[in-house]
This record gives C-alpha cells, structure tokens and sequence, in this order.
C-alpha cells in the first residue's frame, strides 16, 4: 500500500500539477520572474532588500542576518514584552526619521515591525507615502510624481473584503525608474 | 477592528457552511460504498489499486483488527520516510545538493509527518530534497490525513451500529478518503494556488542579479501540490520555513482565504457525515455548532487582542494593530483568522509569528490546543476527539438527572467511559510533565528564543502543540537533541494514544443493541445539549491548564500592560 500510493500522490500527483501549470499558467509556475530588457531582475512575488534612497524600501526583515534571504526565511519571534524587540523598534523610528527628514508624522507600523516571512514582497500605502519625500529629493523630481506612482500601483482589497491595500516594492520602484532613468548604481 | 475584517471571516464562514452539506453528503456516499459522481473516473483506479496490494474490500475488522491495521501502515510509513530523509543526499530530485539529515531530525521529522504534526525543526527550503518534498512529507500529508478520517469514520461507524461488532476495513477506508475526498480537492486547490503564483516546478534555484545590483536567490519545488495538501490535510508543514507566511506558499489575499477554507473543510463537512451516519443529520449540526462556537469566541478573542497593538509600542507615539510577524497582504484580520482556524484544527500551518502575537491573542491559540483541537478540529481527529467529549458530557448529563446515560440509543457504561476519560487524561499527562520538566532542564532552556514568562510559553506551546498533533510553534524556541526527542515522544502518544481508545470504545458501542428513545431520553441534537458540551469541554480544559497557562500568556499580558520588558 506504502509503494504504490508513493507512486500515485508523491509522483504522479504533483506532476499532473506541474503539467497543467506549466501549459496554463507557465510564468506563475515557474517563480513570476519580472523581466526588464529581457534580464531577470527578481520575483514579483518575493522581497528584496533596497537600501538606495532613490527606490522604495520594504519592511523590516529577519530572514538571514542581513535580512531578505530567501533561504532563511522567517520571523524575528521576539514577544511583544521583548527588550530587543523594543530597542529594534525604537532604533528603526531613530533611522527612518533621519533618512526621512520631510516625512509628515511618525513612521507608520509597517515599516517598524519586521514581516512573517522576512521576504514581504509589499508595503501598506502609508508605508510608501512615508518614504515619497525622500524619494522625490533624491531623483530631483517633483512628489506629485512620485505620489502619481503610488497611487498607480496601489492594489486594493480582493473583492473589496479580502487581505488589505498594498503596493508592491519591486512594481513600485521599476514604475520610479521608468519616470526618471534607470538606476545609475 | 474593522467591518472589512469582519466581512472576510464571515465571507469564508458562509462558503465553509455552504459546502458542509453537499460535501458531507459526499462523504457518506464514499464511505458507506454508495456511488457517488466521481465513481466512473475513480473506481477502476481504486479496484487497480486493492488488486495491486491484494487488499480485499469485503473483509470487515473489528477494532482490535482495524487499530493494528493503521498502526502497521503507519510505523511502515515512519520506516520509510526516516529512511528516505537519511539518504536523500544520494538520492536524485535534489538539485541544491542538499545533504542528508543528521539521525534526530529524521526521526523527529518522520515522527513528526507519521502524526499529522508536522512541527518544522527543519528548514524545508535549505533542508529538503524536491525528492524528499514530493515522495516523502507530501505523501505523509495524504496518507496521515487519510488514516485520521478513516479513524473518524470507523468510530462513527461503532457510534451507529445495530449490534454488529465490525468497524469496517481500514484499507478501504484509507484508499477512499485519499482517492475519493483528499486528491480530487488538491488538484483543484493546487491549480488555483499556481495560478495565484505559488510555484510549482523542479527547476534549480535561481540566482538572479536586482536592478538595485544586489543579488536575489530565488526558490524553486513543487510546492503548490505540497501547500494543497498540506491545508486540506490539516497538515501543516511548511515546504518553506516560514510556512504560509512566504509569498512562495501563500502569494496573495485569495490563497490566504483559500488556505483557511481548506484548513476548516472536511472537519466541517465530517460533522454532516456523522450525522447521515447515524441517521439523524440534527446530531452532525449540533456538533457543528459547538465548534464554530469555540472558533468564534476564539477569533473574536485573537482579532482583538491583535488589532488594540502592541502598547509598548504605541507608548512610542506610534499607532495601528501589532504588525510585527505579520504580512502586509494579510494584515491583522487575515492573520488572526489564519491562526485560529490553524490551531481549531490540528493543522499548525501559520501565515504569521504566533511568538510575536500579543500575550491573548497566544493564549487562544494555546488553549486551542490544549481543549484538544476541536474548532472543528483536524481531519477525522476533529470529530473523534470530539465524540470523546460527548461521551464524557452523555456521561455527566446522566449523572445529573440520575439515569444511565445513553448515546444514540446505546447505554454509556463504564467501559466507555473508563475510554473517553482515558484519551482525555493523555493530553495533560503529555503536555504539563514534559514541560515541567523541559522548565528545570538545563537543555529544556537554553534554546529559548524569548526571557520571562513568554520564554515559559514557547515550552508549553512546544509540548501542547506537538500532543495536540498540530505543529505550529512559539518559533523561537530552537531545536536541538532534547526537543526533537522530548516533542517526538510527545506526537506519538497525542496521536495513537487518544486514537486507539476511541477505536475501543467504538468497537464497545458497535456490539450494543440501541434501543428506543424513551420520554426521559436527552436530547444530544438540542441547544441545550450543545450548551452543556460546551460547558463540559472548558471546563476540563480550564481545570487541567489554567495554572499552566497562568505561569505563561496570562502573566505576559499583565506584566506588558505593567510596563515591564524581558
């Protein structure tokens, strides 16, 4: 019985997954590579780390010591009477104030807290319009551009009711080059 | 809290009623050998299959037969899955070359799989073989889960009979529950979550360079086959690290309601099952409806707790819900639904950091646990484990009006009560002793992720979740030698040590004539009798975990809200 339903549900199983996958959805499949000249430059569906002032960044990350490694995925699991949690927290308001000098108010939650699996491909509107001033200073363009990106790629709620409004970091910055020039690196 | 969280879990709620009947009804069909849509496609592949491995049909076990049956299946799954994780740096399908697994993690991990836990002291993305993922951990997902209806359906089976003694035969009902009612919804589920973007390939990792000139590795597998079953099992092991968390597993807010709506799906649509079975569906609605009385005051609980933040935090002048461990795509509400179906059932999948949640929204799910996932449980374990307490409450109700209980027509004496209290009392024995000891064992803490009384609840959760057979964790305790061993004794006794007395006590039932409802009779299809099985459930589980539980969350909420930081 071990034998032959190994062959049915851990062969066959996912390789009829697989086929059809690959015949009716090949590039979710595959990994949602996103292309920019025919170069892959990451996933749609996975975080990466930015630290330019000229792009988005996305959330706090605990995955790997530098943080958005898709090999190690995870979470800080610090309790929320933690000590270092707190001092974490207190240290990225430090950061973000700093970077951020021209941004209206406190940093929003998102961008203190790192995510559930260190590699959250997206930010919370508010996230994104917290980092607008900075990055409309740093490409020498005006916020309303950069706002206009937001707004552009902002995805509502599923149906209106499912999950919550987000942007995605990586749609976002490649929308920031677009405007204004590649990156110059 | 917002209407649009609300909305979502009521929207999910309204889909899961919707498909109880018609899925239960399906169910029944299967299991009592009726035909049903799907038999023309289905029945030569099962006929195939029982010639293949010379099974036959017709044999009917009595428990005693049937026990044995799914123990020898289930220590020949273990051998083979502790054997195939030793070697499968050897073996093909591994195109990260990565090594095999030491000796304690094998075992704890096949342990671990054979129980339907799935505990993750593995890190799937720089562990596992796509080998080990597909023919190893994805198989365990259907066959455990396939053994845990076919163990609900046999107890149901002894609830119902007229005196026959027989239970069934546990091969078939093994087979049917994995090619009639777990494969046909994974395909489906598998397809949708592909579509949605969660990966399914065997290509190697790739490594590609960012446009911010960074590089990025990004994962491959077969992983929206594994994530399927993995839900609708009430499985639970991630294929990646951080489980449904990852975009990988769970890309969008629609796989997010998905998953939770296969978590919750057979467990509800077996309460409908135990109903037809028995003869009276009433009987199946009033066990639904004391589970999804636990599952909302527990997701009312979490979601508040969740969305009121972290008040350390907002002493900082910072506002909004406690972010930390969650995705932005799910945020408070998705997450809290999330984890409180995760943990009602014996799945133990999670889309965020329970070991982050605020001290009550932990809580919940710790007592989840320890009530013994009942809201509405894992697959089969849900209803079985709850029938333990509807003998118990039977039992209580006739101690109260002085009449000897009875169940469906039969007389509840005290065999079956010396059962049912027997595979309640494994729960406590096997979750406070371990983590008492685990407590003044040098080993048990020195891999806490946590200081204080939250460092006290990663153990606690540790032995509740592994004896509940669910599998999700205060994540930051770390695994070593004494966890994998301790957590691995702990599985192996919530499983088959909670499962061979309902067996018994099934099989006691089955020989017992029923005999007609009489005016003194209670009603186990009345509110009243919901109310009082509600009643019968907290109470053991408060009396049995309260001080335990008041070492750990309780005292973490009060000494937050004090102020005080570990």
């Amino acid at each position: 019985m071990t034998a032959v339903t190994v062959v049915l549900l851990g062969f066959l199983y996912p390789l009829l997954i697989m086929g059809i996958a690959h015949l009716a959805f090949p590039a979710q499949s595959s990994g949602s590579f996103v292309r920019v000249g025919g170069r892959i430059v990451g996933s749609r569906i996975i975080g990466e780390r930015w630290t330019q002032a000229r792009y988005f960044h996305g959330r706090p990350s605990a995955a790997g010591s530098a943080g958005y490694d898709p090999l190690s995925t995870g979470a800080s699991n610090l309790g929320p009477d933690s000590k270092k949690l707190i001092a974490r927290v207190v240290a990225r308001i430090a950061t973000l104030r700093k970077d951020n000098p021209r941004a209206p108010g406190m940093p929003p939650i998102g961008l203190l807290t790192a995510s559930g699996s260190g590699i959250d491909p997206d930010i919370s509107p508010s996230d994104a319009r917290y980092q607008a001033e900075r990055i409309a200073a740093a490409r020498a363009i005006p916020l309303r551009r950069v706002l206009a990106v937001i707004t552009a790629h902002t995805k509502p709620r599923t149906f209106g009711f499912l999950g919550e409004p987000r942007a995605n970091v990586l749609a976002l910055n490649l929308a920031l080059d677009r405007v204004n020039g590649a990156s110059t690196r | 809290m917002t209407l649009t969280g609300w909305l979502q879990a009521v929207v999910i709620f309204a889909v899961l009623i919707a498909c109880t009947k018609p899925l239960g009804s399906y169910m029944f069909a299967v299991f009592t050998g009726r035909r049903t849509w799907l038999t023309p496609l289905i029945a030569p592949l099962e006929r195939a299959l029982y010639r293949i491995t010379g099974v036959r049909a017709d044999d009917e076990m009595n428990w005693r037969q049937y026990a044995l049956a799914m123990l020898g299946f289930s220590f020949v799954g273990f051998a083979y899955l502790f054997a195939l994780l030793l070697v499968q740096g050897s073996l093909p399908l591994n195109p990260q070359h990565f090594p095999s697994l030491s000796p304690g993690l094998a075992w704890n991990t096949a342990i671990s799989f054979l129980t339907n836990t799935n505990w993750q002291f593995y890190a799937g993305e720089s562990t596992m073989s796509y080998l080990s993922q597909m023919a190893g951990l994805a198989w365990h997902n259907f066959v455990s889960a396939g053994v845990g209806i076919a163990i609900a359906v046999a107890v149901v089976r002894g609830f119902a009979a007229k005196g026959a003694g027989s239970l069934g035969n546990f091969w078939v009902d093994l087979t049917r529950a994995c090619l009639y009612v777990l494969l046909p919804i994974s395909i489906v589920a598998a397809l949708v979550l592909t579509a949605q973007g969660v990966p399914q390939n065997l290509n190697a990792y790739r490594t590609v360079t960012t446009i911010a000139g960074g590089k990025q590795t990004i994962v491959g597998g077969p992983i929206a086959s594994q994530e399927a079953i993995k839900e609708l099992g009430t499985n639970g092991g991630g294929y990646v690290n951080a489980n449904s968390a990852s975009p990988n597993e769970n890309p969008t807010p629609l796989t997010n309601a998905l998953e939770i709506f296969l978590i919750l799906l057979i467990a509800s649509g077996l309460t409908y099952t135990y109903g037809k079975m028995v003869g009276d569906t009433r009987q199946g609605w009033a066990i639904f409806a004391a589970m999804f009385a636990l599952f909302w005051l527990g997701f009312a609980a979490i979601y508040h707790a969740e969305a009121s933040g972290n008040p350390l935090v907002h002493q900082l002048a910072v506002r909004g819900g406690n972010m930390e461990g969650k995705e932005t795509r799910f945020g408070v509400a998705g997450s809290s639904l999330f984890i409180e179906a995760t943990t009602g059932t014996s799945t133990g999948a999670v889309n965020a950091s329970i070991d982050s949640f605020m001290p009550i929204g932990g809580l919940v799910a710790l007592l989840n646990l320890q009530l013994g996932e009942i809201a509405p449980g894992g697959v089969g374990s849900g209803l079985y484990a709850m029938l333990e307490f509807v003998v118990l409450t039977v039992f209580i109700a006739g101690l109260m009006v002085g009449r000897t209980p009875e169940l469906l027509g039969k007389k509840i004496e005290r065999r079956e009560v010396q059962l049912a209290i027997l595979a309640i009392l494994v729960t406590p024995i096997f979750v406070l002793i371990p983590t008492a000891l685990a407590a003044l064992l040098p080993a048990g803490s020195s891999t806490l992720g946590n200081a204080g009384p939250h460092g006290f609840s990663e153990i606690l959760y540790a032995f509740s979740s592994t004896n509940a057979n669910n599998g999700s964790a205060f994540a930051g305790l770390g695994g070593d030698r004494f966890y994998y061993i301790a957590t691995g004794i702990s599985m192996f006794f919530g499983r088959f040590f909670v499962a061979i007395p309902m067996l018994a006590l099934a099989g006691s039932l089955a020989e017992k004539r029923p005999v007609a409802a009489g005016a003194g009779t209670f009603s186990t299809a009345s509110p009243t009798f919901v109310l009082l099985l509600l009643g019968t459930i907290l109470i053991v589980g408060a009396l049995t975990f309260l001080p335990a539980d008041a070492l750990g969350p309780i005292a973490d909420h009060y000494l937050l809200y004090a102020g005080r930081t570990f």
